[in-house]
């Protein structure tokens, strides 16, 4: 069965004011994601990340109004169907700013939080709640009141209150924008593992091609709420000039690799930076033709 | 410490220490910044970035030690007097955005500077033109996206020209090219004498923009030095959990060929490895 199914889905914010139209904020939105898939979703701001990522576990439409078209089915369940709830036991969605998600009074409670509602049995909550503390590296602050977290930090409880959930679909909205770089890859790397070790299907918006590179298994670019490109990272960071028109930029190899085309007419076309070191080191120690 | 307080030093911060109920946060800073300067502050989350980014504009004061901006000791000034010297845009837009439209966020500082109504104008159109948000104006920023908030909390600082932008984080969750946009605005400005301290996660754009990076590391400024120095101190930088860009990263993998260690840019890059393809290879290219 697929993990998400969205047919022909176009939106709309309501309107600000009474007789106008708020513009679409996704447009004719066809997508199918298969059980285990890591998806990495890119786009300009305001291009529709956002309301794409609220729309896998229902909050768009239900909780923000406004009018919409199509279908969004995950596991074969319309969201529409579905309270939101009840969706957030398969979907955990991590917002982009972490400050509008965390409420508790310290990091272990919040992380508890959500395994607590499900009726879990402690140990299940406790366990659940040491495996999460874990896997983010947030065992030396788990006492610690929101107040006292760096944003970086507050990303990472956030993170690890979702996957404490244990969700079949994991969606993150910019999770790790605040996030230093070996912090980054060592979070993104940790949901990498559970993609594809249990098979959790991940959704991972994000503005950092860098990473897209090393995680994803597919690319979906979002220009002006409608598909624009959807593609394997190899095939769409050899695209530079599609990628532009939504404010997106290939990795710096893949940048690389396309001025050394136009320089020299042939040459390769990486984007992974071992791919990157291997060519450019045989072409400096092989004989040209 | 310095009596007259030095004019051209824009920023001077002295054995500073500050702590938050129960957590140490500032260990002991110094810093000097000097008018016109364009400098990066990098480190590890909780390293103390944003501390000591709030002690810069007076939000914070230091539990010991001193900061000064333009001479200026922050203890004796609000954040309202500090403000026509110290620009700063949170690393949250939510604790700064509170108006109920994009034009009146924009305003709101600028009446407090006390300017004429023209010039109010001038200075709201320019900022809206400057990061691209003419068509939210009269949008609530509530409404917009966090990328876009983030725009408007920038904008709103811009358009109050002060003599120094503290900026923390002010691309994270910008695409691309918005990123590089915003941070050639702030280029042009310092273009014409204003000063800059950027915060950043983006070792790519510190690379492209800074003429200075500072790292921060537990509470203290353990390192101070242009680009291509800084990001060449590999030991420095893992203890420091950072990363040089990619672009250099692949020049250090490939400087036992010959290839120099410290391209910041893609066009750096390309040059450096074309002239040692041509020198290698005479015949290729």
């Amino acid at each position: 069965m697929l993990a998400i199914e969205i047919r022909d889905l176009s939106y709309r914010y309501p309107a600000l004011r009474p007789g106008s139209v708020a513009p679409y904020a996704l447009r004719d939105i066809n997508l199918t994601v298969a059980a285990g898939e890591f998806v990495a979703l890119m786009g300009h701001t305001g291009a529709g990340k956002s309301t794409l990522c609220m729309a896998l576990n229902g909050l768009v439409p239900q909780a923000t109004g406004g009018s919409i078209h199509g279908s969004v089915h995950i596991f074969g369940q319309e969201t529409r169907t579905v309270p939101v709830a009840q969706l957030a036991r398969r979907v955990g969605l991590v917002f982009q700013d972490p400050e509008s998600q965390l409420f508790s009074p310290t990091v272990e409670q919040e992380v508890a939080f959500g395994p607590e509602n499900l009726g879990l049995p402690l140990d299940e909550v406790r366990m659940r709640l040491d495996w999460a503390l874990d896997l983010l590296d947030l065992q030396p602050l788990r006492n610690r009141g929101p107040v006292q977290l760096s944003g970086g930090q507050k990303q990472r409880v956030a993170i690890a209150a979702a996957l404490a959930m244990r969700p079949e679909i994991l969606v993150l909205d910019e999770p790790t924008s605040g996030l230093d770089p070996l912090g980054r890859d060592e979070v993104v790397g940790a949901i990498e593992r559970l993609c594809s070790e249990r098979q959790m299907t991940v959704i991972l918006a994000t503005q950092d091609a860098e990473q897209v590179a090393q995680f994803a298994q597919r690319v979906v670019v979002l220009n002006e709420g409608a598909i624009l490109l959807d593609a394997s990272p190899e095939q769409a960071f050899a695209q530079p000039e599609v990628l532009a028109m939504a404010g997106v930029a290939p990795p710096q190899v893949s940048r690389i690799a396309a001025a050394l085309r136009a320089q020299l007419g042939d040459a390769p076309t990486f984007y992974q930076l071992d791919v990157a070191e291997r060519d450019l080191r045989s072409w400096l120690t092989m004989p040209h033709v | 410490m310095s009596e007259e307080g030095d004019r051209r030093d824009a920023v001077q911060v002295h054995g500073v220490h500050y702590h938050y109920p129960g957590v140490p946060a500032l260990d002991g800073v110094d810093l000097m910044i000097e008018g016109g300067e364009f400098c990066a502050l990098v480190g590890q989350n909780g390293s103390g970035k944003s501390t000591l980014a709030k002690h810069l504009n007076g939000l914070l004061k230091p539990d010991s030690g001193s900061v000064s901006v333009f001479g200026r000791d922050t203890r004796a000034l609000t954040v309202g007097e500090l403000a026509r010297d110290v620009g700063y845009v949170f690393q949250n837009p939510d604790h700064q955005i509170f108006a109920s439209s994009v034009h009146d966020e924009l305003a709101f500082g600028l009446h407090n500077l006390h300017l004429g109504a023209d010039e109010v104008r001038a200075r709201i159109d320019d900022a809206l033109r400057a990061f691209g948000l003419e068509a939210y104006v009269d949008q609530p920023p509530a409404t917009l996206g966090f990328g876009l908030r983030r725009l408007v909390s920038v904008a709103a600082v811009y358009a109050m020209r002060p003599r120094i932008f503290v900026l923390d984080e002010p691309t994270a969750e910008l695409d691309w090219r918005s990123a590089h946009e915003l941070l050639d605005r702030f280029r042009a400005l310092h273009a014409q004498g204003h000063t800059i301290l950027f915060i950043s996660h983006d070792m790519e754009l510190v690379a492209e923009y800074a003429q200075r990076v500072l790292l921060m590391r537990d509470g203290r400024i353990v390192a101070s030095a242009p680009p291509a120095e800084f990001f060449g101190q590999l030991d420095l930088l893992r203890e420091a959990r950072l990363a040089p860009p990619q672009v250099m990263r692949l020049a250090i993998r490939l400087s036992d060929l010959g290839m120099p260690s410290d391209p910041l840019t893609v066009e750096a890059f390309v040059e450096a490895y074309l002239a040692l393809l041509r020198k290698d290879a005479p015949h290729a290219g």
